[in-house]
């Protein structure tokens, strides 16, 4: 077989003005590569899937960039085949993001005019398929990753996909941990553009120069720094869904930017004069009241209108009622399934505490406690020595409007207060239960290290270590 | 002092998948006034590939970091509150990984069989 013409093969894929741009235009993720699945280039739309850098894959096996679960199980590629039909597979990768995503992948080899394969090219689309959390026990009660059978849940549900095939804003509140980020997704995932990238931006999550970088992209020398050209996450959405969260966190600088490219969608990066047309439909979620921070002079009026076209809110899990026992026993089947636990259900004082606690974290924090339990319970059902402590000493507090809820969601595990035991025990709980949940406190704290954690406790290391034997913790 | 690392591995490369790998590279090392005394390499072969075996093996093991390519975040919290250290994102093999590890360069991210600068 001849030497390939790399340089005439880059050439190829790259002439200004054609390819190349062509490329960037496309919805779904193109791979150029060698005949040995080295990177020559890949398309914005690429990026944006697997959360790549262009110029940090070149040169690189496409194994590594992708991680697709076909890369190594039936790849030709990946095999050294040279000559093989397209392959067209579904399967999933994993993005820089620590997502995993289900894709459609198609391989096809690439021939010059004299039949000879000079190289390969790869597309990779998203696709909507079975999720990381979908219960299938829990039936018709989950929708994607939200799971619910409260009347509240269900109007949110039906919501969904008539709100899915419009292409209008959409803006999502509701208190920290209820699932705004699922609910964005599933709407993307639910719409026509489900075949587009789903791009997420925390507007929280940076200072305001970077930011503005981040969303609109900049151009080459357009600061310090900027050696190159830099597609913001609007031009990485083309064809897709931009979930902007912290939507009240976006300076008011950028909201005129925003409000911008909701008039006219096009994006104009750093440091160029060139619009960009984004065929982009933009969804925002917050925590915050909105109509408070404009009233405040923190949030634009007209950029609330424009995104404010529909709205949809989702109840903090205190006002779910029936979806607390639907929640904890969905997240049980998870990690029991994770962590190869044997546990049949959680006993009814455990059930009951779970019932009166009032969740400042929402569903997130439901799930924090369920997987701390499923951790540290070897019993057929986890009790309440299972349960976090700061479950037992929090008292319930009054609903509060989600919109005054800046209430960050708490760590999966709080410091347990040791060796005092928490005044709320049961009656049906003995000592040795109330010591063995000191012990799991302390060593979690401790971060499993036994002898601070025996420190904690104020024992010698050997008395921690008769202990756990004795409640087989070891 | 003992440290222990374990590495998912793809032939002498360290795998791009922390959840398909099946081979598991388990490096002990063993420390004395800052040098390393000992070293042991043992590679764990997995009938299949399963996540939760690969972090039982990092708790049963008690290994204090983990070198891998890609890894969901739910793996990567469970074993980041378990105490290891995760370096995820890593490119290249396993000899150029422990190479920077141990001159303290290693970070998430690093393409070492093209020589990131380290």
């Amino acid at each position: 077989m001849p030497e390939v013409d790399r340089e005439r093969l880059i050439q190829f894929f790259t002439q200004p003005g054609t390819l190349s741009g062509l490329l960037d235009e496309l919805p779904i993720g193109v791979a150029v590569l060698e005949r040995d699945g080295s990177i020559l280039l890949v398309n914005g739309a690429y990026e944006s899937l697997t959360g790549v850098d262009r110029a940090r894959v070149t040169g690189l096996r496409c194994l590594h960039s992708l991680r697709c679960d076909f890369c190594t199980r039936d790849c030709p590629v990946f095999a050294g085949r040279s000559d093989f039909p397209i392959q067209q597979v579904k399967g999933n990768i994993i993005n820089r993001e620590r997502k995993k995503v289900p894709v459609r992948l198609t391989v096809a080899p690439v021939f010059d005019e004299a039949g000879e394969q000079v190289g390969v090219v790869e597309t990779v689309t998203p696709v909507s398929g079975p999720d990381d959390y979908d219960d299938p026990e829990a039936g018709s009660y989950s929708f994607g990753k939200l799971v619910g059978k409260s009347p509240q849940m269900d109007k949110v549900f039906r919501m969904v996909p008539s709100v899915a095939q419009t292409d209008s804003s959409v803006l999502i509140t509701g208190e920290t941990g209820t699932g705004k980020d699922a609910l964005a997704e599933q709407i993307h995932r639910a719409s026509d553009r489900a075949d587009g990238p789903f791009v997420k931006v925390n507007c929280g999550a940076l200072p305001d120069t970077l930011m503005e970088s981040e969303l609109f992209g900049h151009a080459k020398g357009a600061f310090t720094g900027a050696d190159q050209n830099k597609p913001g996450r609007f031009r990485l959405a083309h064809g897709g869904s931009l979930f902007l969260t912290e939507i009240g966190d976006l300076p008011l600088n950028l909201q005129v930017k925003l409000l911008s490219f909701l008039d006219d969608k096009t994006i104009y990066p750093l440091g160029s004069a060139k619009g960009f047309h984004a065929d982009v439909r933009v969804i925002v979620a917050t925590h915050r009241n909105l109509e408070a921070m404009v009233r405040a002079n923190q949030f634009r009026q007209d950029l609330l209108f424009r995104l404010n076209v529909i709205r949809i809110h989702l109840p903090p899990l205190r006002e779910r009622g029936v979806d607390i026992t639907l929640l904890q026993d969905h997240f049980l089947r998870d990690f029991r399934n994770r962590f190869n636990k044997k546990i049949v259900g959680f006993t009814r004082n455990a059930t009951d505490l779970l019932g009166e606690y009032h969740y400042p974290g929402n569903v997130r924090e439901l799930r924090n406690i369920i997987e701390y339990a499923v951790n540290f319970c070897n019993d057929k059902r986890i009790h309440l020595r299972h349960l976090p402590a700061y479950l037992h000493q929090v008292s319930a507090v009054p609903a509060q409007e989600a919109e005054a809820l800046p209430a960050p969601a708490p760590a999966p595990v709080p410091p347990p207060t040791v060796p005092e035991a928490p005044a709320a025990a049961r009656a049906s709980e003995t000592w040795e239960d109330v010591e063995r949940r000191m012990i799991l406190d302390a060593l979690v704290k401790a971060h499993g290290r036994r002898g601070r954690a025996a420190e904690i406790l104020g024992w010698g290391r050997s008395t921690l270590w008769r202990r756990m034997k004795r409640y087989g913790m070891e | 002092m003992q440290q222990r690392i374990l590495i998912p591995i793809l032939d002498n490369e360290i795998a791009p998948r922390f959840d398909l790998a099946t081979d598991v590279l388990i490096i002990s090392l063993v420390w004395v006034d800052g040098k390393i005394v000992d070293r042991e390499d043992k590679v764990v072969v997995l009938d299949h590939p399963s996540p939760e075996a690969v972090c039982r093996l990092v708790i049963v093991h008690t290994v204090n970091t983990v070198i891998c390519g890609g890894i969901e975040g739910e793996y990567y919290d469970f074993l980041v509150w378990k105490g290891a250290e995760v370096i995820d994102d890593v490119v290249g093999s396993t000899a150029d990984a422990m190479s920077v590890l141990l001159a303290g360069e290693l970070e998430s991210g690093m393409i070492l069989q093209r020589g990131d600068s380290w």
